[in-house]
């Protein structure tokens, strides 16, 4: 068959310049966001990397390589032999104890895992933390952190970590930081892909470095109890209805994640499960100084009120949308099923 | 002699290294180092309860709900709770769908791969094994890829999401049941039950669960679809690889019992099974010893609701991050195979026929599994019961303790809780793999892998590092970040 002229001439820009190879470690973290990644679909994982041009030269739950065939293709890199486009490191870097990285002693090598990181960055073009361990240190860094848990670039919120906070790849980026608990698999995928096409910028990041793509979105956004958060009709126990904001311990009027309208699992989200935003992209959020799933208040009122939004205004608006709630949402808000149905007009037919 | 330090191993969940005396290309002697400390039982003193239900699934990214369930059973007995009917159901649906989605992600993804290594390049099956199950470019990495996403759909309608849900309750689930969520339910099961019964069993589900030997089991999938399927092509090639007699691990074969249904009794049933012989389980007799592990010493082996676990990277004697649990002093092997011996299934005591387990017996047991819980998913969705309450609420006492059992994919799992002041005073949790995966004891019996690599060989042509060791530790499908956490 002749193909007609503009197909056969057709230009395939990720190929034509070459695939970019990647490497995944992971260290101290729980490879959730690995498992989650296994979740992308529309399409699969692999067809994804394919069409963003990405060669895996290595994946701890994906690759062949084991043991001293793995090790051979972290020392070609350091020796310069294998070029490196993305390092990807999955969980925190563990420093402790006393800043020895003996925690975690990477298998077979008797070096600390901190170490390889550290000496690996060096050679990619872009390092990427994939996951708020990896971002900022996350659920590892909960408690005493006595592990010494920290990000790549970030100690919890303040800039430092393991890189330290003014390190840029060879590209001259930032580490990327994909932040979440655990992430999206389109958030790890998109990322990379836009990487991969060579016109990613500054621009694109926050102000955390993460993606813009999906933390210029709040939680909220597309909450399907948003009609309960407009009247401040509250949920009080884990399998009510009502909004979560005053008493179940929600953020997601803060917390900059697109989760609500870009779905998890086919339809889900913590929300759609019926459970509050923790607030996972955000720095510290393993340590929220609260029950997670109690709101902590002052004189009534929560302490953390929705992003931008001034004081005054909430107390304001929350008074007089409470005095507004219709009864339907007042009664639904304390129910686990709809007790009362939007009751809208039946057409006259019906009625006659 | 000389002794081979092996790691990292991947295509397992975390980190694993692996040393073995080597004596004529057989191993001697094996020990078991797990690399990695994160220190979640110590980060949850001091914290109120209901936050155990946030921390402990971020344990694993593989066995997350596994750990929601032992937590928020745990929480259940503390508070004397009773669940609902749909909240047990939901809790049964949710732990199957990842138990099952573990099982597939492992047999293909994690374990069969290594067949596709250049060792066995000359064998007459590799061609057709290699462009199947070869890491990453093999066309079954894209079928099961496709299969397990829209099958993790379960989750995102029961769980809202996965891993690290926070859905799973002590009363049940908060997630409520509406009927559009069963009606979808009903169809990915179905599309799901068409995967393996094309792709993975050639068979469908009601013939694989009713193979109750070995002769039959063989005589079923030597021909037509059964023969050319992916369960089938394993058969073939353990067949000719004897698998059924590599990796003999201890004689000990314990399982928490899972699923319960709302009569109180298990799907899998509790207990212990040794050389033919059953046991009802009783955790009291569960203690952890330290002595070959980095942690500070603590005299003896302490049973979890007085253990405790300080790290000390200097300790002697230690050579591992994981403890040594122990039943009654004995090391015990832990996982799918356990289940189905405990459950007195003929076709797995007869797999396992010298009393112990093997890497043949292992990977039955798990396809068999995900045949099973198909089917008893498939009847669950459909007593679920729209509109009806699926989470039971109440208050916790000031001071209480609590224990939760429940078998992740892998095997047993535990959590033990002490509350005072309504704070948490203690956690300790003993993972699966903490079970298979222990170092030596006091006493210096070494754990179930340990056990089970000795005697692996090097094959023709093998420099120095049997590729019979991966099929091995694979066997157990290990997840190390559970096993010291």
């Amino acid at each position: 068959m002749n193909m007609p002229f503009h197909l056969n001439d057709a230009k395939r820009p990720s190929r034509a310049k070459g695939k970019k190879t990647l490497l995944w470690l992971q260290s101290g973290g729980c490879g959730g966001c690995s498992l989650s990644l296994l979740c992308a679909e529309g399409p699969d994982l692999i067809t994804g990397l394919e069409a963003a041009g990405i060669d895996v030269l290595w994946h701890p739950s994906l690759s062949e390589e084991t043991g001293e065939e793995f090790v051979e293709i972290l020392n070609r890199i350091l020796a310069d032999e294998q070029h490196l486009d993305f390092l990807c490191l999955e969980g925190s870097a563990i420093l402790g104890p006393n800043g020895s990285g003996r925690f975690h002693m990477m298998a077979g090598t008797g070096k600390p895992m901190m170490e390889w990181i550290s000496e690996l960055a060096e050679k990619a073009q872009h390092v990427v933390a994939v996951g708020s361990c990896a971002a900022f240190g996350g659920i590892t860094a909960a408690g005493d952190n006595e592990v010494e848990a920290v990000g790549l670039s970030y100690d919890g919120r303040d800039k430092g970590g393991l890189l330290g906070g003014e390190f840029r790849g060879r590209s001259g980026l930032p580490v990327v930081n994909i932040a979440g608990c655990p992430t999206h698999p389109n958030w790890v995928l998109d990322t990379l892909m836009d990487m991969a096409m060579d016109g990613f910028t500054l621009e694109q990041l926050d102000q955390l470095e993460r993606p813009r793509s999906y933390t210029d979105h709040l939680v909220h956004h597309g909450c399907p109890r948003n009609e309960f958060y407009e009247f401040k009709a509250s949920a009080e126990e884990s399998s009510d209805l009502g909004c979560m904001m005053e008493h179940m311990g929600c953020k997601g009027t803060q917390a900059q994640a697109d989760c609500n309208t870009r779905l998890w699992n086919g339809s889900g989200s913590c929300l759609r499960g019926g459970y509050p935003c923790i607030n996972c992209t955000a720095p510290k959020f393993e340590e929220p100084g609260h029950t997670f799933t109690q709101t902590p208040k002052l004189a009534g009122i929560p302490i953390g009120l929705p992003t931008d939004m001034p004081k005054a205004w909430f107390v304001a608006l929350a008074s007089l949308s409470k005095a507004a709630t219709p009864d339907r949402l007042r009664a639904n808000a304390t129910a686990d099923y709809i007790k009362v149905p939007p009751s809208g007009k039946r057409k006259a037919e019906h009625e006659s | 002699m000389s002794r081979k330090i092996i790691g990292p191993f991947n295509r397992v969940e975390g980190d694993l290294e692996v040393q073995v005396d080597l004596v004529d290309g057989r191993v001697e002697d094996a020990w078991v180092v797990s690399p990695l400390y994160r220190g979640f039982e110590r980060m949850l003193i001091g914290k109120s309860p209901q936050d155990s239900l946030v921390y402990t699934p971020r344990i694993c990214g593989i066995c997350s709900v596994s750990q929601s369930v032992a937590a928020a059973k745990a929480l259940q007995m503390a508070q004397g709770l009773e669940m609902p009917e749909n909240g047990q159901l939901s809790q049964n649906l949710v732990l199957a769908a990842e138990n099952i989605a573990d099982h597939l992600t492992h047999f293909y993804l994690f374990f069969m791969p290594d067949f596709c290594r250049k060792t066995y390049a000359n064998e007459p099956w590799f061609e057709r094994i290699f462009s199947r199950f070869q890491a990453i470019r093999g066309k079954a990495a894209k079928d099961v890829l496709e299969a397990r996403a829209e099958f993790m759909h379960c989750l995102g309608l029961l769980a809202g999401k996965w891993p690290h849900s926070l859905a799973i309750q002590p009363g049940g689930s908060t997630k409520m049941i509406e009927r559009p969520d069963q009606m979808r339910l009903i169809a990915i099961l179905q599309s799901f039950r068409g995967f393996l019964e094309d792709t993975l069993f050639g068979s469908s589900l009601e013939d694989v669960v009713s193979l109750s030997s070995i002769s039959a089991m063989k005589a079923h999938f030597s021909g037509g679809a059964a023969a050319a399927s992916d369960f089938g092509q394993f058969l073939e090639i353990s067949e000719k690889l004897d698998l059924i007699s590599l990796g003999a691990g201890p004689d000990l074969f314990m399982s928490y019992g899972n699923y319960t249904d709302h009569n109180g009794n298990l799907f899998y049933p509790s207990g212990t099974y040794q050389n033919g012989k059953f046991s009802s389980l009783d955790q009291s007799g569960i203690a952890e010893d330290v002595s070959h592990s980095w942690v500070a010493a603590q005299g003896q082996a302490l049973h979890p609701y007085d253990g405790a676990t300080v790290p000390d990277a200097d300790q002697a004697q230690g050579y591992s991050w994981c403890k040594a649990p122990r039943l009654k002093s004995a090391p015990a092997e832990v996982g799918a195979l356990a289940r189905h011996l405990v459950a007195d299934l003929p076709l797995f005591k007869e797999l396992t026929n010298s009393g112990r387990g093997n890497v043949e017996a292992r990977i039955v047991a798990r396809l068999f599994e995900i045949a099973e819980s198909v089917m008893a998913m498939e009847a669950w969705v459909r007593e679920l019961k729209p509109k009806q309450p699926v989470c039971a609420h109440g208050s916790m006492d000031k001071e209480t303790e609590g224990y939760g059992l429940v078998e992740a994919a892998r095997g047993a799992l535990g959590h033990w809780v002490k509350v005072s002041k309504g704070r948490i005073i203690n956690y300790q949790i003993i993972a699966p793999t903490t079970w298979n995966f222990s170092p030596r004891d006091a006493s210096g019996q070494p754990g179930p892998l340990e056990m089970a690599l000795i005697g692996a060989s090097l094959r023709e042509g093998e420099a120095d590092q049997p590729v019979a060791i991966q099929h091995i530790v694979r066997s157990f499908d290990p997840c190390m970040v559970c096993t010291v956490h």
